[in-house]
């Protein structure tokens, strides 16, 4: 409790909760929007997304809204219900990724010394890899499934955090209050824990949405090659995959929709990383 | 100049342990993971004695550490294993059947990104503030978050499907390349070298959409390096005092570029990365043969070393180039020294 009290005195203090800027509550509205949508899905369409309604490839209609694929399961429900796979996913991995490179980063950052050189030249040389070959590589070995795409996801990541939280660590560890705290006995877990790891939430929460938005990408990639959930489960990039080769053909729906979704998920969360680091770093001046 | 060879030298031998450490991973992920990555791929269904031979074959038999040393060796030797199917082919022999498509693919990519990057940043930068700057920001979000294989199928639907004015698969048109000896790989060159200006112009074309999809997405980052940049520039004394001295605004605003240019450079290395995972998605979509298509098709026949060469491959190369655009930079930027 003590952490997320802290949290949220922090974003009070920075004036979060009170003044944000249109970039923000544009991102909010967005995701808040597919988040909820996706949650009502079964209020929202009668038609299971992984059961035929027996209307193979028909257009976008009041019936379908966004048509039917080759199989007759309507669009409309498996890109409602493609948005908690994806979410879950994303989410998930994420977090992993956070809880993995977070502590790494302190521990390197505020101790330094050979340990930090090791784990600092570990997590650079990921970081240059390509992120999807890296993914790719780890979900073809473990087998495609969703825990899987989320173990894959979330390897991807832990350089980002890391080299974020190392960075932001060894500034704060030399500021005056974190030295006072030393002189007055605290130990090197109180100060981490208390003094550390507080003022690093905002920029942690700025890296982690904006880490959702490209997360979502590299999910996306991950199943339209063929490597995150085996079908029938709706997932975005997998639809655009099967629906390929029949937008060759004239079917457009199939692929214009999943994808669409994709785009407007990984704006919405980037608009939120991009508001907050507005907020938190008003120097540039904010849209609207 | 001793400090730029100094420079360079360290730079290089910086390399050595990132190679190390990438071969390493590669290694764990491929080989110590929970399960042995051929049961994995073939899938459980297979017969025990199919998938005991396929690791004999890929040397999954030996201990991990005689197996870790022998691929370490090897590809110190060049050696990056022989293809499981396909006859045992040399798997590098097969990556430079591909990488040229790759290769090809990137460079336009990669211009058009930059192509982008640069207008749109430069106008967002000296026009900053401005509901034009709001916009290009708003641009550069969107960009970022396009999904690669969705705006090219927009463009194939588009430009193939229904206006039918250019190609949306393969590099050229296979009836043109009938006893066409290609020299280096890359098409729209090769046409120029054996003086067949046919091909050039056909592999053109089928560069134009793959290649503007690849770039509108990567483009968006360029954006806003060079505008940041350009506003920086902009406030310096230099600016000032070629304005105070008046100077045109054109002439200014190319001591501008000149000097915002110069970060962009760094970016372009860890660029790269990124520019290599679009070219997967962006091969996937347009069919396009590159190392991206290949690395997927002998996914999908676990061709168990092919897999392992290609990943490494792509750690070397990726450590390569980071190593290039570094030394460049260096070159440019007298700053940069040991």
């Amino acid at each position: 409790m003590n952490i997320v009290n802290a949290i949220l005195e922090k974003l009070k203090t920075m004036g979060l909760l009170r003044n944000s800027n249109a970039l923000f509550k544009a991102g909010i509205i967005i995701v808040a929007g597919i988040i909820i949508l996706s949650a009502l899905a079964p209020l929202l369409t009668p038609y299971s997304p992984i059961v035929g309604t027996g209307d193979e490839l028909a257009p976008p209609s009041l019936k379908h809204p966004m048509g039917t694929n080759n199989l007759g399961y309507d669009m409309f429900s498996r890109v409602l219900y493609g948005a908690r796979t994806v979410l879950t996913v994303v989410v998930s991995a994420t977090l992993l990724s956070m809880a993995i490179g977070v502590p790494l980063g302190l521990i390197s950052g505020y101790y330094g010394g050979k340990v930090d050189r090791a784990i600092s030249i570990v997590m650079d040389s990921m970081y240059a890899f390509p992120s999807l070959i890296l993914a790719l590589a780890i979900a073809a070995v473990l087998g495609a499934s969703l825990i899987n795409a989320i173990i894959a996801i979330a390897v991807v990541y832990v350089p980002t955090y890391f080299r974020m939280v190392r960075g932001q660590t060894l500034s704060i560890k030399s500021l005056l209050y974190v030295e006072a705290a030393r002189a007055l006995g605290a130990s090197d877990s109180r100060i981490i824990t208390r003094y550390v790891f507080p003022n690093l939430l905002p920029t942690v929460l700025v890296v982690f949405s904006m880490n959702i938005a490209d997360a979502i990408l590299t999910e996306a990639g991950l199943s339209f090659l063929g490597f995150s959930v085996p079908p029938p489960t709706p997932d975005w990039g997998a639809d655009l995959r099967v629906g390929h080769s029949f937008m060759l053909a004239g079917y457009w729906w199939l692929v214009a929709f999943p994808g669409l979704m994709i785009m407007l998920l990984a704006t919405g969360f980037a608009l939120i990383g991009e508001g907050l680091s507005d907020i938190l770093n008003p120097r540039r001046e904010a849209v609207g | 100049m001793a400090s730029l060879r100094t420079y360079v030298i360290v730079r290089t031998l910086m390399t050595i342990p990132i190679v190390l450490i990438l071969l390493t991973l590669v290694f764990i992920i491929l080989r110590v993971m929970p399960g042995d990555p051929i049961t994995s791929m073939v899938g459980m269904k297979a017969p025990p004695e199919y998938i005991e031979m396929l690791k004999e074959k890929a040397g999954l038999n030996k201990p991990l550490i005689i197996q870790y040393l022998d691929y370490l060796f090897g590809i110190l030797r060049g050696d990056f294993g022989r293809s499981l199917i396909w006859g045992e082919r040399p798997v590098l022999y097969e990556i430079f059947d591909h990488l040229p498509a790759t290769i090809e693919l990137t460079i336009f990519g990669f211009a058009v990104s930059v192509i982008i990057g640069l207008i749109t940043g430069t106008i967002a930068g000296v026009r900053s503030g401005t509901k034009t700057d709001n916009a290009l920001r708003i641009y550069s979000i969107l960009a970022y978050a396009t999904f690669i294989p969705w705006l090219g199928m927009m463009f194939q639907l588009i430009f193939g499907v229904y206006l039918k004015l250019l190609p949306i698969s393969g590099r050229i048109e296979p009836s043109l390349t009938i006893d066409w000896k290609p020299v280096t790989g890359l098409y729209v060159l090769d046409g120029i070298l054996t003086g067949r200006l046919d091909i050039t112009i056909d592999a053109l074309k089928h560069l134009i959409l793959p290649s503007i999809t690849l770039g509108i997405v990567l483009s968006g980052a360029y954006t806003r390096l060079v505008r940041a940049n350009i506003i920086e520039v902009l406030g310096q004394d230099f600016v000032r005092a070629a304005k105070a001295r008046g100077l045109s605004e054109i002439k200014v605003l190319r001591h501008v570029l000149k000097n915002a240019f110069i970060p962009v450079l760094t970016m372009m290395g860890l660029q790269f990365a990124i520019l290599l995972t679009g070219a997967v998605l962006t091969e996937t979509t347009f069919s396009w043969p590159g190392m991206g298509t290949f690395l997927l098709e002998r996914i999908k026949y676990v061709d168990y070393t092919t897999i392992q060469g290609t990943i490494v491959f792509f750690a070397l190369f990726v450590s390569i180039v980071n190593l290039v655009v570094d030394i460049l930079y260096a070159l440019i930027d007298p700053r940069i020294r040991y």
